[in-house]
């Protein structure tokens, strides 16, 4: 997992490909504190900046956030910024800001760059190999045990008729959840991250070279299950789809903003579930909108199939943008989404999901594109008054 | 999150730079790190030691320049502060916010000789 791109992780494998990019940085001696925040002071810090600290931001559970002045003891003296310790001690040393030249061999490069930026090459360019197939791809991302292959195997059993369909499937062991999505006649890949996190863009290059995905086909990512690494990697896909189930918290998308802010698109799953837990599903559909108001939300059961029509239903319009004689299709944004309602259950009487798709109506509608009636209540109305003025 | 990842992107993109400047050493690199991007510095700073041992950037300074996050009220059009990827505009009250600085993860330079 060493690398954002996936070659140097020592422990990545994909079915099939043995070890082959198995090399460098494969020490695996610090994988074990890649995601500790129990760590946080190991660093080293000179005399006098841990005495200037004295480490009084401790994150003892890890959920707080960072100090936003931390400085590491080693460079206190060697430069002046405006913030924090090192004003006081500069001696005008800042190599290449307050240096007279000539007197250090040091010189500052600038980079200005991405830390993500090899991620997003091959990212881009998986979008652009689905693209120009007219493939429509998702990433589907969730907590552990949401029932995501559960999820995967329904929709597979409602479509494969229809469209060609290929899976990634993403775990940091075993290759089950392949076997059991090539249980339903569609070829799949397994990729191992070993101690990794996420799938990243490398390694689902690598994926669509070996499945071969036919032109116009489905292909879909199922992500290792974590709520919080794979937001950050952009794999190339149209759209992250979170899945969240009723039996999680209401609050989840508050705990892990950052991928229901990077989804495009919510399945609250396991609803057939509700009448016995005490989980208000109006309540996390609000707070997963509070972080990502554009959210669509699609509310099913995957074990009973009861909502999974209209999921289906969107899939098979994204289908439909992607493939040959969609307008712009090249140059399709991953915000670009069929519309649709996510009503659950359908038969049974339960409130609606509220409208989903507010933001993306209108953003397709920019593009001179649109999905579906989009039928709005009073409150969509005022809502997308507000997000027409912000945009 | 994932920092040891990000790390690792570090450097390489310091690795680069360096051989194309036919450096010796890398002796300081500067990140820009966004509030709301859920880096956590602290396990950043962790994770860079550990993963620059053995290279042109081992021992070199980390320094990590802190981004505020800010976003535009999607109701009333305003710029507020944002300390959370979500929050409350405080101007109208507004619950929907979207983020437009405080969400960086960027090298910015290195120090090299």
């Amino acid at each position: 997992m060493y690398t954002v791109c996936g070659c140097g992780a020592g422990e990545t494998k994909i079915e099939g490909e043995g070890h082959a990019h198995e090399h460098v940085h494969a020490d695996g001696t610090v994988h074990s504190h890649a995601h500790g925040h129990d760590h946080d002071h190991h660093h080293e810090h000179g005399a006098a900046a841990a005495a200037a600290h004295e480490h009084s931001h401790h994150h003892a559970d890890g959920t707080v956030h960072s100090h936003p002045h931390v400085h590491q003891g080693e460079h206190v003296h060697e430069h002046a910024h405006a913030h924090g310790i090192g004003g006081d001690l500069d001696f005008g040393a800042g190599p290449a800001r307050a240096h007279a030249p000539g007197l250090s061999q040091s010189r500052m490069v600038q980079i200005e760059q991405d830390i993500l930026a090899k991620n997003n090459t091959y990212a881009d360019a998986n979008r652009r190999a689905f693209d120009e197939r007219g493939i429509f791809a998702l990433n589907l991302v969730s907590s552990p045990g949401s029932g995501k292959t559960t999820l995967l195997v329904k929709t597979i059993e409602l479509l494969r008729d229809k469209v060609a369909i290929a899976v990634v499937e993403g775990d940091q062991q075993t290759s089950n959840d392949a076997e059991r999505i090539r249980a339903t006649g569609v070829p799949a890949l397994q990729i191992n991250t070993g101690k990794g996190c996420h799938l990243d863009g490398h390694m689902v290059g690598h994926a669509i070279e070996r499945l071969k995905p036919a032109d116009g086909s489905l292909f879909l990512i199922e992500n290792v299950g974590n709520l919080v690494c794979p937001a950050a990697f952009d794999l190339g896909e149209h759209h992250k789809v979170a899945i969240l189930s009723v039996t999680e918290g209401e609050d989840k998308p508050l705990k892990y903003p950052d991928m229901f802010r990077a989804a495009d698109v919510m399945l609250l799953n396991k609803c057939d579930l509700l009448p016995h837990l005490d989980f208000d599903a109006d309540l996390a559909e609000a707070n997963a909108r509070r972080v990502n108001p554009d959210l669509t939300v699609f509310r099913v059961s995957a074990t009973r199939g009861e909502g999974m029509s209209a999921w289906v239903d969107w899939i098979t319009a994204g289908l439909v943008a992607q493939g040959p004689g969609a307008p712009n299709r090249s140059t399709r944004s991953r915000r670009a989404s069929p519309n649709s309602s996510g009503s659950w259950p359908p038969d049974k009487g339960m409130p609606a999901a509220r409208q989903p798709l507010r933001r993306v109506c209108i953003s397709a509608a920019r593009r001179g594109r649109r999905y579906g009636a989009n039928t709005s209540s009073g409150t969509t109305t005022s809502h997308r008054s507000h997000l027409q003025r912000a945009t | 999150m994932h920092e040891m990842s990000l790390a690792a992107g570090v450097l390489q993109l310091v690795e680069e730079t360096a051989v194309r400047e036919g450096a010796q050493q890398v002796k300081l690199v500067v990140l820009e790190i966004g509030r709301l991007s859920s880096v956590e510095p602290e396990a950043l700073r962790f994770c860079f030691a550990a993963v620059t041992h053995g290279t042109i950037a081992q021992d070199a300074a980390l320094e990590i320049i802190d981004i505020p996050g800010a976003g535009t009220c999607l109701a009333c059009g305003a710029t507020v502060p944002m300390t959370e990827q979500w929050g409350e505009c405080p101007a109208c009250g507004g619950s929907f916010l979207q983020p437009n600085a405080g969400t960086e993860m960027r090298v910015r330079e290195i120090e090299i000789e």
